[in-house]
């Protein structure tokens, strides 16, 4: 009886799943400028079950957001198994899954499993204390969940425990990577740009203007307490970076002999590292070794991509440009893994964003659609986070590089200079042997 | 050829301020120009027998004040994505302001600079630095003093125009001059 019941649903599942997959929400999945081959990406489904419903909603969307995904909607929680039940791998394996996410509430704890469909076995299962929904930690520790469950299916984590530093009407704010709990950390009335987050994840440097003049701050973000770093109490300093080590931030200062390119040790001690003298050097990203920097210079006429040892020697070319044809380039920042740089590049007047892959010096536009830049790399090395007015605002837009796919994170006004953390720390989970 | 017309205005230049020199006017004058924070002008004298005369040399002489004031602190303006001062009104602007700050030794100035929305937010702030020191580099090459003209730069944070078309980019490539101190009585040169 039961069993003929459960039969004539997987009929209707299978029919609703496949109109699933083909139906995007609306700007939430373009294409955009790249191949788009989803027959790449495993399936994965994650089983509907009764109970934590917030948590699965998360887990799922932030399963969806790692893009590794060909995310399989199955919505009814009565049937192909249940988290009470035994898990149907005959019909996932039939709708094309890989993966089953199964997650179920046991005495106040989240049990998470991961499923090998083609194997009929659980792969990985992970009991988690998660704070409650009202816990301002709820989401990052749910988060965490997301992006174990991702590095167990695919050996790599997932990106769901990142934040994004963004200036909203001249304040720093941060945001989560799915978009919620944005608020601001700097104070009102007064400038500030450029956020970059410290490797350590807790800190922010940013440079506050002031009557044409500006200093870089590095503020705690638990704490709110700010200090200035030394070196930067004269004229303007811009476009902090911080070394991988942490213990250096290079930016640029402006002052009337021109703008150029310092080293700040946290704990004291300036270096210079350009002569621009009627050039301006400017817009410093540090390798992810800590050895080399990229950064803007004007020293052929228009702003162009270079690069340079940590300690200023061995400057060079990075991104090609012919001279008096390609457009200015600017705000690059060095992919995680020390491969690539993005950064934006003037096309036909507009900003779009562009990769170089440092060996080898292949050049990619990533965007072509309205204006595009500010792109700022997300620890997993293939997410691109940047500003566009594609929408007729600017606002922040995610850009996966392997797949195309884009997607807003709406702010209420006008978004500028993204900076995406590496991943933060969350909850603890203990894995089950 | 641009060298040769910058002797030319660097000739002229020395020639007005070489005539420029002339006493301090006696008539109280009202200050039109900032700093904000001091004293209005005081009142115009009572009227007297040859007190027409004398309100409209008052007048006169405020009048010449501000168009002084205004010449010190007008704006220049600069084509997208450069830094260099323009040939002809700015270049003239610039050595008029030379010329002013040549006679009047006290006056400190502020030259911030400004870019439009349209280049790298962060770039802005460099290209208004450069535009800044473009013209503080043309001013002490007339003779100012490095250490009366400040260098400031906004970038693209404080539009003079918020508009979003050519016109209103235009006026925002711009440097502004402010006085910072000894704006008050200004000679002419």
């Amino acid at each position: 009886m039961r069993r003929s019941v459960l039969l004539s649903l997987v009929g209707c599942f299978v029919l609703a799943a496949a109109a699933h997959a083909q139906d995007p929400r609306p700007g939430e999945s373009i294409t955009v400028g790249i191949e788009y081959n989803p027959a790449a990406r495993p399936g994965l489904v994650v089983v509907p079950g009764v109970g934590i419903d917030s948590v699965r909603a998360i887990v799922r969307r932030d399963l969806d957001y790692s893009d590794r995904f060909e995310m399989i909607a199955v919505s009814d929680p009565g049937a192909g198994g249940s988290s009470t039940g035994p898990i149907n791998y005959g019909l996932y394996k039939a709708l094309g899954a890989e993966f089953a996410v199964e997650m179920a509430d046991r005495a106040g704890k989240v049990i998470a499993r991961l499923h090998d469909v083609n194997g009929s076995q659980i792969r990985y299962e992970v009991e988690a204390t998660l704070p409650p929904p009202t816990d301002g930690g709820f989401r990052m520790a749910v988060h965490t969940l997301s992006d174990e469950l991702v590095r167990r299916a695919l050996g790599e984590a997932g990106i769901a425990t990142t934040r994004l530093l963004l200036v909203l009407n001249g304040r720093v704010h941060q945001m989560d990577s799915d978009g919620f709990g944005l608020r601001p950390l700097t104070p009102e009335g007064q400038t500030s740009l450029s956020p970059v987050w410290a490797p350590d994840g807790r800190r922010f440097a940013y440079t506050r203007l002031g009557a044409g003049r500006g200093g870089i701050y590095v503020q705690t973000i638990a704490t709110g307490e700010t200090t200035q770093v030394p070196g930067t109490e004269t004229a303007l300093n811009i476009t902090p970076a911080w070394s991988p080590d942490g213990r250096t931030i290079a930016y640029a200062h402006s002052d009337e002999r021109g703008t150029d390119i310092f080293t700040a040790l946290l704990g004291g001690g300036t270096q210079r590292l350009t002569v621009g003298r009627f050039a301006d050097n400017l817009s410093p990203t540090y390798s992810n070794d800590g050895r080399r920097l990229a950064f803007i210079s004007t020293r052929a006429g228009p702003p162009q991509l270079y690069a340079m040892g940590a300690d200023g020697t061995d400057q060079e070319l990075l991104a090609p440009f012919d001279y008096g044809v390609t457009g200015s380039s600017n705000a690059p920042e060095w992919s995680p893994d020390g491969a690539a740089v993005a950064f934006h590049r003037e096309v036909q007047g507009t900003a779009q964003v562009h990769v170089l892959t440092v060996s080898g010096r292949k050049l990619r536009a990533l965007t072509s659609a309205g204006r595009n830049e500010d792109p700022t790399w997300a620890p997993d090395g293939r997410h691109i986070a940047f500003v566009s007015d594609r929408s007729g605002q600017r606002q922040l837009w995610i850009i996966d590089s392997e797949t195309g796919r884009v997607r807003q994170l709406p702010t209420p006004g006008r978004a500028r200079l993204p900076s995406w953390s590496r991943r933060l720390a969350g909850a603890v989970i203990v894995p089950n042997p | 050829m641009r060298a040769s017309s910058i002797l030319g205005m660097v000739a002229a230049v020395a020639l007005v301020t070489a005539c420029g020199s002339k006493p301090e006017p006696e008539q109280p004058a009202p200050e039109p120009a900032p700093p904000p924070a001091e004293a209005p002008p005081p009142p115009a004298p009572p009227p007297t027998d040859d007190g027409r005369a004398a309100r409209e040399a008052a007048e006169a002489e405020a009048a010449r004040l501000r168009q002084l004031t205004t010449d010190l602190t007008s704006p220049i303006y600069f084509d997208f994505d450069r830094a260099e001062v323009r040939q002809g009104n700015d270049q003239s602007l610039l050595d008029r302001k030379a010329a002013i700050l040549g006679v009047n030794p006290a006056v400190r100035m502020r030259i911030s600079g400004h870019a439009d929305e349209r280049g790298s937010d962060e770039y802005n702030l460099a290209l208004g630095n450069r535009r800044a020191g473009a013209a503080k580099r043309y001013l002490t090459g007339k003779g100012v003093a490095d250490n009366r003209l400040e260098v400031v730069s906004y970038g693209e944070e404080r539009p003079s125009n918020p508009g979003h078309d050519e016109s209103a980019w235009a006026e925002n490539r711009r440097d502004e001059f402010e006085v910072t101190s000894g704006g008050g009585k200004l000679a002419a040169p």
